[in-house]
């Protein structure tokens, strides 16, 4: 006999889990159901946690998440493939409880998070893969598993299953992902002492750094890198767009093996012993990549959803939020008495328009495109910086009026002046 | 039919790091697994079920976080699951594992009699393979170990007839029931369960029981104090073989990379260079 549920949550991520988490506490019928062997064991995120989101949800989540770090110094490097130019911004602010971001290991995180979900009263099981919806006519009624005995029915299905999500594309909701619209990231964990990380990054117990980068780290492909601080290791690792890779025939793993050989990153992990390495899309279409995200019996929540903000790097906050939404939504339905129709479900739309989910996303709109099209930005630019500070810096019987004409002289070479008009007014166009 | 299954939940050892000042096994962070063996031992007391009807038992003796290696027992199949937990075990070696388990199986057979009991023919983490044998010498149980096959089981005669890997052969052995099997691996391949058992094993209530329920009175009999064994050394074996050279070869054809190869291969065994040119010949 075939069990029946209020709600099938479909991946047990960050938008599955605050899906799974809310609707169990809004009293709903919920079973979870993930394709890993445990919650979080098929993920992967850099990862940092804003906590934010998360708190908004579960208010105390600081007392029981198994956190790394709480960040304390920002990094932004432009790097050419000797040098970086950049800033650091570090605070006592951000010493402050309640602190505002850290670094996380999803695979601990995720069993956390939906340990609270199943407390909350939500069923989840796991190794188990659903293969298409159910559908009547074009009402979500279910889903299909792998498994014997494998149809499970529900009023609703909300689909949390990842930035590649096949039952969306298999029912028709929306069309496959495109090369162009997804970022191909691949990063290691590098294990160190825990005294190690905190002399080479000058940090105490507890605190962590950021290092955002961008140049040529990308190879001349629309991407960026990272490097995060978790207690005793580091993550760091690279992500490009997917038709870029394709085009330039760049093996992600030798472009991460160039970035950690690059003289301003390798002392940062010397000596350490790699114990992980991962990849995974990110979706990075923003805004115009979104697929309608509700019908009738069904919501599509998190990657699924492409909702990444690329620039701030913010996804697994807009993933909880958009989970917790969708559940909301949900929840306040069934207590109005109103059935999961089409047209009820549209409140969902409504919840993200009001939210700062899409007005960010709205906001960087025009920044895929614009970069897709102007990869100056990831090449000339960061070696024209480079140079620059080069020739400023360097003292060698140069004056400095005739060090700022060459530095001036050599942006002109490389773009022209009306070049150089048109690539700042197309960079405050994409982040406008 | 009642069979009951030991099983162990252990750390990933693939994964397992010795620390490399103080020489103890770094388990913080390792996944913990079902002990693979044992899942082969799990196997075949299912496939005994689904031949002759009747219940499969799981039984694990160790901390509370072992419920998750019983719980994914449970949505392979199987009928109950029993967690033997206390403080007082902690430290405990195999002579006093086999001691508390044997206590669980009689306390088992209180309520129903037992036909069989299964373990893998040992753990990765210990590899002693000695608590299976414990029990079935604290039972006065028969004893088969490293069986590769049940070949069948006679009810009504209370007789089982298994296949059993040894040194230069298989021996084909009978004996009576009830009897403790230990299984090897790579003998039958783990089942997929139904969607059925994984609402079952998600909704099931533990049975947890502790040192008094299996009726151990003396906690001085369990755990560091009742374990004549004393572990005094553990070391990591210093890695044989050599590290691989990385040769950067880039923007070549693949012909010379190819000659650049074997010319190198070829200086560091010059008896392969002899062989090949003989057998080119």
């Amino acid at each position: 006999m075939a069990e029946k549920f209020d709600v099938i949550v479909v991946g047990a991520g960050m938008a599955g889990n605050a899906a799974a988490y809310t609707l169990a506490k809004g009293g709903l019928n919920v079973l979870q159901i993930e394709r890993g062997e445990t919650p979080g064991s098929k993920n992967v995120q850099g990862a940092i946690l804003y906590a934010d989101a998360i708190e908004k949800i579960i208010p105390d989540f600081r007392d029981e998440a198994p956190l790394e770090r709480h960040l304390i110094e920002q990094r932004v490097w432009v790097l050419d493939d000797s040098s970086y130019i950049g800033t650091h911004y570090r605070s006592e602010a951000f010493n402050q409880e309640p602190y505002n971001r850290y670094t996380i290991i999803r695979a601990h995180f995720d069993q956390w998070f939906n340990k609270k979900a199943r407390e909350a009263g939500a069923l989840t099981i796991c190794e188990t893969t659903v293969s298409e919806l159910l559908l009547d006519g074009k009402k979500v009624i279910g889903v299909r598993t792998d498994r014997k005995g494998g149809e499970i029915y529900a009023d609703a299905v909300i689909l949390a299953d990842g930035v590649n999500s096949r039952l969306a594309v298999k029912a028709g909701f929306h069309a496959e992902i495109q090369p162009r619209d997804v970022a191909l990231a691949v990063k290691e964990i590098h294990f160190l002492p825990q005294e190690t990380i905190e002399a080479r990054f000058n940090i105490g117990e507890e605190e962590g750094v950021v290092i955002e980068m961008a140049g040529k780290i990308s190879a001349g492909m629309m991407g960026t890198g990272f490097l995060y601080t978790n207690k005793e290791s580091i993550t760091l690792g690279v992500g490009c767009m997917l038709s870029d890779f394709k085009q330039q025939k760049v093996t992600p793993y030798a472009l991460l093996d160039r970035m950690k050989s690059h003289p301003s990153i390798a002392p940062l992990i010397a000596g350490s012993e790699m114990k992980e390495y991962a990849a995974h899309l990110i979706p990075e279409g923003g805004y115009n990549a979104i697929p309608q995200v509700w019908g009738d019996g069904w919501l599509i929540a998190g990657d699924a959803g492409q909702f990444v903000n690329g620039i701030h790097r913010e996804g697994s906050n807009l993933a909880m939020t958009t989970g917790m939404l969708a559940a909301q939504t949900l929840v306040e339905l069934k207590q109005a008495g109103k059935p999961f129709t089409a047209g009820n479900l549209a409140k969902y739309k409504r919840k993200l328009d009001d939210s700062f989910v899409m007005k960010d996303l709205k906001k960087y709109r025009r920044m895929p495109d614009i970069f897709h099209k102007n990869k100056q930005f990831f090449t000339t630019y960061p070696e024209l910086l480079s140079k620059a500070a080069q020739t400023l810096i360097r003292v060698d019987g140069v004056d400095k009026k005739t060090k700022e004409k060459s530095i001036k002289q050599s942006f002109v070479a490389a773009r022209s002046r009306l070049g150089l008009i048109g690539d700042a007014f197309r960079f405050w166009r994409a982040v406008e | 039919m009642h069979s009951v299954v030991c099983i162990k939940q252990v750390p990933d050892s693939a994964q397992i790091r010795v620390h490399p000042v103080t020489n103890t096994i770094m388990r913080q962070g390792v996944p913990a697994i079902i002990n693979p063996y044992d899942l082969f031992a799990l196997e075949e007391a299912l496939r005994l079920k689904d031949r002759f009807g009747g219940t499969v038992t799981v039984v694990t003796m160790g901390p509370p976080m072992a419920e998750a290696a019983l719980r994914k027992c449970l949505s392979y199949g199987a009928d109950d699951a029993i967690l033997v937990s206390d403080r007082s075990f902690a430290g405990s070696d195999t002579l006093v594992t086999s001691y508390a388990l044997t206590a669980t199986l009689r306390k088992i057979m209180e309520s129903m009699p037992v036909d069989l009991i299964f373990t893998g023919k040992q753990t990765i983490d210990g590899d002693t393979a000695q608590v299976g044998p414990g029990i079935a010498k604290r039972l006065d149980y028969q004893l088969l170990t490293y069986v590769s096959k049940i070949v069948d089981v006679d009810l009504e005669h209370r007789e089982i007839r298994v296949e059993r890997r040894a040194e230069g052969g298989v021996q084909l052995l009978k004996t009576t029931l009830p009897c403790l099997i230990t299984m090897l691996e790579g003998t039958n391949e783990m089942r997929f369960g139904d969607l059925d058992d994984l609402f079952r094993a998600a909704r099931y209530e533990l049975k947890v029981w502790d040192r008094t329920v299996i009726g151990i009175e003396d906690p001085e009999t369990v755990g560091v104090k009742g374990s004549p064994t004393v572990v005094s050394k553990v070391f990591a074996p210093r890695p044989r073989s050599q590290r691989a050279e990385i040769i950067d070869l880039q923007d070549d054809s693949p012909k010379n990379l190819a000659s650049t190869l074997l010319a190198r291969m070829f200086t560091q065994h010059p008896k392969l260079e002899r062989e090949i040119a003989k057998r080119a010949r």
